[in-house]
C-alpha cells in the first residue's frame, strides 16, 4: 500500500483532515479521563466496610430532656437490654458513630507521650463488649473486652481507657513487624493505651479524601458514652428479619422512654441506606461520566461517517478512474481505511497529549491521581476501532463505484 | 431577505434529514450537558451576600504552632480564649461569634412531642451584620448578650411548623431542656452557601430553626454540633471549664469592617494580639494570622464541591467536541452545494449575501439544537438528584435566565462553528462550478 499518494491526497483536503483528527484527539482526551474517573469512583464505592451490612441497621436516638450522666447511663443500659431481647434481633451495641456515617471522632496517634507530630490518625468507636458481634467483624488476635471493663464515660470526661482493640491496618501501621498485641500507643493523652485485641477489617467513620492515608485505621474503646445529645444504637438483625427488626427496635425504644427523638425519616437507617448516602457523589459522577462517554463516542462516530461519506462523494470520479485503470474493490476499500487510519493516528497522538494535559490540570486543581498509561492505550485502541468502523460504511460504498464513472463527464 | 434566507435554510435542511438530525442531536446533547452542570455550578458558586461580601471578614489566629497547624495555615476556627479576647477588644464596628447547635425542642412545654432542632448560638450583632430580615420582632442587643438572656429568634419555617405561622413574640419555648422567650421571627433566610458556618457543615443544609445567644449557650455548656478540632493532650482534659481553656477550635468569628482603613487596622490588631500572646509565653511562635472576606473565605474552604467543577469542565469539553463535529458536518453540507452557490454568485449575489444565507442556515440548526437541548436540560435538571448529593441537587433549577442562556449558547456556538464552512462556501469560484455542470 502506497502511503505517499494518500498523504498527497489528504493535503488537498486539509480542512476535513484537521477536523476529523481534532475530533478524535478531543474525544480521546475526554474519554480517557472520564473512564479513569469512573474506575476510581467505582473502586471507591465498592470498598468493603468489614461489617455484616446485610443485617445491620443504626438507630439515631436523641434525648429530648436534660438528664444527669448517671440517668443517661441507666437509660442506655435498659435500652440495650430491651433491644437484645427482641426476637428479630441478634445483638445490639451503643456507639458514638458507625462506619460510613460521614464524620466522627478521630484522634492522632503517637508512639511516645513527648512526640508532637502524629504517627497516624485513627477513628474512635466507643462501645461495649457486644460491638464486635454486632458489627460482625472478625477478632483475629487477642481478646474481646470483658463486661467489667465497660464503664460509663461522660461528655466532659474524655479520659481514654487503658486498653483498646485496634484494626489490623492500625496495628500494622504502628508495629509493622506484626508484634502489636500487648504493645502500647498514645492517643492525644499522657496515658498509654494497650492493644488487647485486633480485628481484621473495620472501615472508618468517614471516607473523604483527607483520610485516605489513614484508611481502615480505627480503635475500639470499652466505654459507654453518655452524651447529653443522644447516642447511636447499632443493631444486628437475625438473617432475613431486617425490616421487622427495624420496626421493632423503634417501638421498643420509644416504649422504654418517650422523651427521645428518633427522626421518622432517618432515625432508623439500614446499612444499605447508609452506604447509598455515603457514596452519593461518587455514584453520580460515575453515571455522568458514563453517559457523556457513551454519547460522545456515538457522536464522534457519526461525525466521522458523515465527513467520510462527503469525501467519498467528492472523489467519485477519481475512484472511477482508478477502477478503470485496474484497481480492485479491495484496493479502494484499503485506500480509504488506510487514509482513515493515518488521520486517526495523528488525532490520537494529539489526543494523548491533551489527555495528559487535562489530567495534569485535574491533579493540580481537583485532587485527582495520575492517569495510568493503560487508559491511554485502551482509549487509543477504542478510538482506532471506532474510527475504522465509522469509515467502513463509506469506504464500502466507495469500493462499489463502477469504472464506468470515469467515462462520464458528470 | 431574512424570510427568503430562512426559507432557503429550511429547505436545505430538509433535503438531507440524516445530516441535519445528527447536527441537531450533537448540539442538543452538548448544550444540555453544559447547562445542567452549569445550573448546579451556578447554585453552589454564587456570592451569597453580594452587597456586603467585601465588608464581612473572618479572622484566623494560629494557636497550634508550626508543628501542629494545617501545613503552615492557621486553624479554620477559633478556640474560646482567643475568640473571647477578640470580642472584648471590640476592634471592629460589629462583631459576632457563632457555632452550630443541635437541640431537642418542645414547643408547647410538657405534653407536646419533642422535635429535633438545628440552630446557631450567636451574638446580637449577627442579625444586622448579615442583614437578616425579620417578620416579627427583632434580634437582641449587646446588653442581652452580656446578661446571658434566655431569648431566642425563630426562623419563619420553624415558626410555621410550631405555631402555625402566628405572631409568637413573647411566648416561651423549651430548647434543650431550658426555656427561652421568643423575641423575633425571621423571614425566610438561607444564603447559599452558608458562608458563616463552614466548620463542620458543608454550607448547603436546610435553613436554621433558631438562634440563641452565644453567651447563654456557653453558660449552659452546650457543645458544638459542628467540628471540634484539637491538638496535643486533649484527652487528658476533663470538665467544661478546662475544655474552654484548651486549644480546641470550634468557634466561627465574623467582623464587619467598612473600609480599607478599618481592614488594615483590624489586621494590625490581630498581629498585635498574636505577638502579645507570644510575649506572654502562650504562643511559642511568631504571629500567624489571616483575615479573609466572604469570597476569599469561600475559595479557601473550597466550598464548591470538586464534582461540580469536574462535571462542568467535562461537559464544556463535550460541547467543544460537538461543535468540532458540527464544523465538519456543515463543511460537508455547504461544499456539496458548490454548484448552487456558483449559480447564485454568477447571478450577482455578493460574498456577503452568501455569508448571510449560510450563517442563517447555521442559526436555524443552532436554534433547533437549542430547543432540543432545552428539553434535555429540563429533563436532566429534574433528574440531577441522581448525579449530585440531594442537598446540592435541590438547588439546581430551570429559570428564565437558564432558558435564555441555553438558546443563546446553542445559536451562538453553532454560528461560530459555521464561520469556517461559510467562508469556504463564499470562496467558491462561480466559473469552475458552472463549467462542469
Amino acid at each position: 500500500m502506497q502511503i505517499q499518494p494518500i498523504i498527497a491526497a489528504l493535503r488537498r483536503h486539509r480542512a476535513g483532515t484537521v477536523l476529523i483528527a481534532l475530533q478524535i484527539a478531543l474525544t480521546l482526551a475526554i474519554v480517557c479521563n472520564a473512564l479513569f474517573i469512573i474506575h476510581q469512583r467505582l473502586a471507591h464505592l465498592s470498598e468493603p466496610t468489614g461489617v455484616d451490612e446485610a443485617n445491620l441497621f443504626v438507630v439515631d436516638s436523641q434525648w429530648a430532656d436534660q438528664s444527669s450522666d448517671h440517668q443517661i447511663d441507666s437509660q442506655i443500659q435498659s435500652d440495650l437490654a430491651a433491644l437484645r431481647q427482641l426476637p428479630s434481633v441478634r445483638d445490639a451495641a451503643p456507639s458514638n458513630s458507625y462506619p460510613l456515617r460521614g464524620g466522627g471522632w478521630d484522634d492522632f496517634i503517637t508512639m511516645t507521650p513527648e512526640q508532637v507530630e502524629k504517627t497516624t490518625d485513627a477513628s474512635v468507636y466507643i462501645s461495649d463488649e457486644h460491638l464486635i458481634d454486632t458489627l460482625g467483624v472478625t477478632l483475629i488476635a487477642g481478646r474481646n473486652f470483658r463486661p467489667d471493663e465497660i464503664v460509663p464515660m461522660g461528655e466532659n470526661d474524655s479520659k481514654p481507657p487503658p486498653v483498646a482493640i485496634v484494626s489490623k491496618a492500625l496495628a500494622d501501621k504502628l508495629y509493622p513487624d506484626g508484634s502489636a498485641l500487648g504493645k502500647t500507643f498514645y492517643t492525644m493523652s499522657t496515658t498509654p493505651m494497650t492493644i488487647v485485641g485486633i480485628v481484621e477489617r473495620l472501615q472508618r467513620q468517614e471516607v473523604d479524601t483527607w483520610s485516605r492515608d489513614y484508611a481502615y485505621q480505627d480503635m475500639l474503646w470499652p466505654r459507654r458514652l453518655d452524651n447529653q445529645g443522644g447516642t447511636y444504637y447499632i443493631v444486628r438483625a437475625k438473617p432475613g428479619r431486617l425490616a421487622a427488626a427495624m420496626r421493632d427496635a423503634r417501638k421498643a425504644l420509644l416504649a422504654q422512654n418517650r422523651m427521645r427523638i428518633i427522626d421518622p425519616e432517618d432515625g432508623v437507617l439500614s446499612f444499605a441506606q447508609i452506604r447509598h448516602r455515603a457514596y452519593d457523589s461518587d455514584r453520580g459522577m460515575a453515571i455522568l461520566m458514563g453517559i457523556i462517554c457513551a454519547v460522545l463516542l456515538v457522536i464522534t462516530g457519526a461525525g466521522i461517517v458523515g465527513l467520510t461519506s462527503f469525501w467519498v462523494g467528492e472523489r467519485r470520479k477519481q475512484i472511477g478512474i482508478r477502477r478503470a485503470l485496474g484497481a480492485t474493490r479491495h484496493d479502494i476499500l484499503g485506500y480509504f481505511l488506510t487514509e482513515n487510519f493515518l488521520i486517526s493516528s495523528a488525532g490520537m497522538a494529539l489526543g494523548v497529549l491533551l489527555a495528559l494535559a487535562i489530567n495534569l490540570w485535574m491533579i493540580l486543581h481537583v485532587d485527582m491521581a495520575r492517569l495510568p498509561l493503560a487508559y491511554l492505550a485502551g482509549g487509543a485502541v477504542l478510538l482506532l476501532l471506532l474510527g475504522q468502523g465509522a469509515a467502513l460504511a463509506p469506504a464500502l460504498r466507495a469500493s462499489r463505484v463502477s469504472p464506468v464513472v470515469a467515462t462520464r463527464t458528470v | 431577505m431574512f424570510a427568503y434566507y430562512l426559507d432557503l435554510a429550511i429547505r436545505s435542511l430538509k433535503r438531507n434529514p440524516a445530516l441535519t438530525t445528527l447536527m441537531v442531536i450533537a448540539i442538543g446533547f452538548g448544550v444540555a450537558a453544559s447547562m445542567i452542570t452549569y445550573s448546579v455550578f451556578r447554585a453552589v458558586s454564587g456570592n451569597p451576600i453580594p452587597d456586603k461580601s467585601s465588608q464581612l471578614f473572618t479572622p484566623q489566629i494560629d494557636s497550634w504552632g508550626p508543628q501542629q497547624n494545617l501545613e503552615g495555615e492557621p486553624p479554620e476556627a477559633l478556640n474560646y480564649v482567643d475568640a473571647m479576647a477578640l470580642m472584648r477588644a471590640h476592634a471592629a464596628k460589629r462583631q459576632t461569634l457563632l457555632y452550630p447547635v443541635g437541640l431537642p425542642v418542645l414547643p408547647g412545654g410538657n405534653g407536646s412531642l419533642p422535635v429535633k432542632g438545628n440552630g446557631y448560638a450567636v451574638y446580637g450583632d449577627f442579625f444586622p451584620m448579615f442583614e437578616v430580615p425579620f417578620r416579627y420582632g427583632s434580634g437582641w442587643d449587646i446588653g442581652q448578650d452580656n446578661a446571658r438572656a434566655a431569648v431566642v429568634v425563630l426562623s419563619e419555617e420553624f415558626n410555621r411548623r410550631q405555631f402555625g405561622g402566628a405572631n409568637s413574640l413573647g411566648r416561651e419555648i423549651e430548647i434543650g431542656g431550658h426555656d427561652y422567650r421568643i423575641v423575633g421571627v425571621t423571614r425566610h433566610w438561607n444564603p447559599l452557601p452558608r458562608f458563616f458556618s463552614l466548620f463542620g457543615e458543608n454550607g448547603f443544609d436546610e435553613p436554621a430553626d433558631f438562634y440563641i445567644p452565644f453567651t447563654r449557650a456557653v453558660d449552659l455548656q452546650i457543645r458544638t454540633n459542628g467540628n471540634n478540632s484539637c491538638r496535643g493532650k486533649v484527652n487528658d482534659i476533663s470538665g467544661w471549664d478546662n475544655y474552654l481553656h484548651s486549644n480546641c477550635v470550634w468557634i466561627d468569628p465574623w467582623v464587619e469592617l467598612v473600609n480599607a482603613g478599618d481592614v488594615a487596622r483590624y489586621r494590625g490588631f490581630l498581629e498585635g494580639y498574636a505577638s502579645d500572646q507570644q510575649r506572654a509565653g502562650r504562643f511559642g511562635w511568631a504571629p500567624n494570622v489571616r483575615l479573609r472576606d466572604v469570597t476569599q473565605w469561600l475559595e479557601y474552604r473550597k466550598v464548591v464541591p470538586p464534582e461540580s467543577r469536574i462535571s462542568l469542565l467535562v461537559s464544556l469539553g463535550f460541547l467543544a467536541i460537538c461543535l468540532v463535529n458540527t464544523i465538519g458536518l456543515l463543511l460537508a453540507k455547504f461544499l456539496r452545494r458548490a454548484g448552487e452557490i456558483g449559480v447564485r454568485r454568477a447571478l450577482g449575489a455578493s460574498r456577503r449575501e452568501i455569508y448571510m444565507q449560510f450563517l442563517m442556515e447555521a442559526a436555524v440548526v443552532g436554534l433547533t439544537g437549542g430547543l432540543l437541548g432545552l428539553l434535555l436540560t429540563a429533563a436532566g435538571v429534574s433528574g440531577v438528584g441522581l448525579l449530585f448529593k440531594p442537598q446540592i441537587a435541590r438547588l439546581a433549577h430551570v429559570d428564565l435566565s437558564l432558558v435564555a442562556l441555553t438558546l443563546a449558547v446553542a445559536v451562538l456556538a453553532t454560528v461560530l462553528a459555521a464561520f469556517y464552512p461559510t467562508w469556504r462556501a463564499a470562496q467558491v469560484q462561480p466559473a469552475w462550478h458552472l463549467k462542469t455542470n
